[in-house]
């Protein structure tokens, strides 16, 4: 089709690899429904369109306003209290699981002994199950468990973190210089002891860092689990959403791009404060 | 003075935790009291015996595979539109469409994936389908600022050489950035999809297919059986891709 000098050699190869990917791909189409002329029907446009054109103005009557703080203030609360719980589960657990506090890996060049390593699995286990199953499905679980409201996104927040810190501290143990540790713990020391005076002082401001992060990612995660009724911001832009109150959801959705970006900026002051 | 602010940023945390606990009213003791234990004892215990009829495994099945198929298409899309909005976002059109496009960008992907999804029920009805199209409108923020960065940095020359030999712009971009850009752009979607995989198993919980809306069904039947034979699937879901992407990362990437 085109002239020698300008033909591009990898042509037909690169169009059988797409249309081998499409072959692939077609199945998928078949399963998951992909109906992209939905959005262009008129009655689903109507429908759209009156629910989209309710967001200006945003509702900022007093009484919604009022609601809108309580919800704001719900939804970091969830976060924080998240957070603090499942540090309280996470510290400990990470102490357990760490290699760096092994006493036989001390005297074996950073390497525990088999039984040091197996020992150490029931907790990597229990880490990994906590932090597999994604932390909505836990509200969802702990929705039905201890009934609606901020309890179910507290108790959500702290397992699924519980377990990503509990790992990411383990890590972070074992990623820096070992040698003090294990100079302390073979002069005799205690762990907590070897651990407070050779480990600690080198990965403060890491830990610190990664759990501000977290925090952040808490303020985020607390208002999607809203969704399934685990109270906070959440929880009343799905109750809006049901009620076609567009201004109300715009308004709510404003609020929660301000709550992010101020989360952002506030963890990055800390860590550059505390590091 | 260093010391004395650091001090002062742990007394105003320690008092943000009890103030939170204050504000929730959360009553930790009542939770762990003896009663409220044993009922969520019998109710953990409910979970112990998964449903693993063959029938049921057959709609897991059925539903894990729509999950991938949402996940794999909405990442599609959005590598699609991710690059369509990109390009402009790069700053080859001028700064009024750059800046345009970064805010729509940016507005696409501060909303999160699950808020997408229940508006898009609402417009497009109930089904995989609404979950596709969330997954592509989130993923489509997040890729087409991670191409519009790639734009940026890839180096000009090939495709300046290619212009100055007189090709046309279209042809220009084709074999002179892309070439150099793909492998980055692929890196990309993989990781992509590997995310949203994650959230389309979770999507359902808002009406919008596979996994999360069998578990939410399940869950509101109080069948809880099966809600845990669906968790059970979830699991495995998230483990193999995450081992798939750690041998594929381990096999091209480091390589």
């Amino acid at each position: 089709m085109l002239k020698a000098d300008s033909r591009d050699p990898a042509a037909w190869p690169r169009l059988l690899l797409t249309l081998l990917a499409l072959a692939l791909l077609w199945p998928g189409i078949q399963l998951s429904e992909l109906d992209l002329g939905v959005l262009f029907q008129a009655d689903s446009q109507n429908e759209m369109g009156r629910f989209v054109s309710a967001f200006w103005p945003p509702a900022h009557d007093q009484a919604f306003m009022q609601l809108l703080l309580k919800a704001t203030l719900q939804t970091l609360a969830i976060a924080t209290a998240g957070m603090a719980l499942a540090l309280l589960l996470a510290v400990p657990a990470s102490l357990i699981a760490s290699r760096a506090l092994s006493l036989s890996a001390a005297s074996r060049g950073g390497v525990p002994s088999l039984p040091g390593r197996l020992l150490r699995w029931p907790v990597r286990g229990l880490l990994i199950f906590l932090r597999s199953v994604p932390e909505i499905v836990w509200a969802l679980l702990f929705v039905r468990a201890v009934g609606l409201g901020p309890a179910a996104g507290v108790l959500a927040i702290a397992i699924t973190y519980s377990g990503m810190l509990g790992k990411v501290y383990a890590e972070i143990f074992e990623s820096t210089d070992q040698r003090p540790a294990h100079a302390l713990l073979q002069a005799g020391s205690g762990r907590l002891a070897a651990f407070a005076y050779g480990t600690l002082p080198n990965v403060a401001a890491e830990l610190l860092s990664y759990t501000v992060y977290r925090w952040e990612c808490a303020i985020r995660a607390s208002v999607v689990m809203g969704f399934v009724g685990a109270g906070g911001l959440g929880q009343q832009i799905d109750l809006s959403i049901r009620m076609f109150a567009g201004g109300e959801v715009a308004s709510m959705l404003l609020t929660f791009l301000l709550l992010v970006l101020c989360a952002d900026q506030l963890s990055r002051l800390l860590r550059w404060r505390l590091t | 003075m260093r010391r004395l602010i650091n001090l002062l940023l742990i007394v105003v945390i320690a008092f943000a935790v009890f103030a939170s606990f204050a504000y929730l009213e959360l009553d930790l003791a009542e939770l762990g009291s003896a009663n409220s234990l044993k009922q969520m004892g019998s109710y953990v215990q409910r979970f112990l015996s998964p449903d693993l009829s063959a029938g049921y495994l057959k709609a897991i099945a059925h539903g894990s595979l729509e999950t991938l198929a949402m996940s794999a298409l909405g990442t599609l899309l959005a590598a699609l539109f991710g690059i369509v909005l990109a390009l402009p976002a790069a700053g080859r059109f001028g700064w009024p469409l750059q800046s345009a496009a970064r805010l729509l960008l940016n507005g696409l992907r501060a909303i999160p994936e699950l808020v997408w999804a229940a508006l898009m029920v609402l417009a497009a009805g109930l089904g995989p389908n609404a979950g596709t199209l969330a997954l592509a409108l989130h993923t489509t923020g997040v890729l087409g600022r991670l191409f519009a960065e790639a734009l940026e940095n890839t180096p000009p020359q090939p495709a300046e050489a290619i212009r100055l030999q007189g090709g046309n712009p279209l042809l220009a971009f084709c074999y002179g950035t892309l070439p150099n850009l793909a492998p980055q752009l692929l890196a990309y979607c993989l990781y992509r999809w590997e995310n949203n995989i994650r959230m389309a198993s979770v999507l359902g919980f808002v009406g919008a297919g596979g996994l999360g809306q069998m578990l939410y069904v399940s869950l509101s039947l109080f069948q809880e059986a099966q809600a845990s034979t669906v968790i059970l699937a979830m699991l495995l879901l998230v483990f193999l891709v995450d081992w798939l992407s750690a041998w594929s990362r381990q096999r091209w990437v480091n390589a």
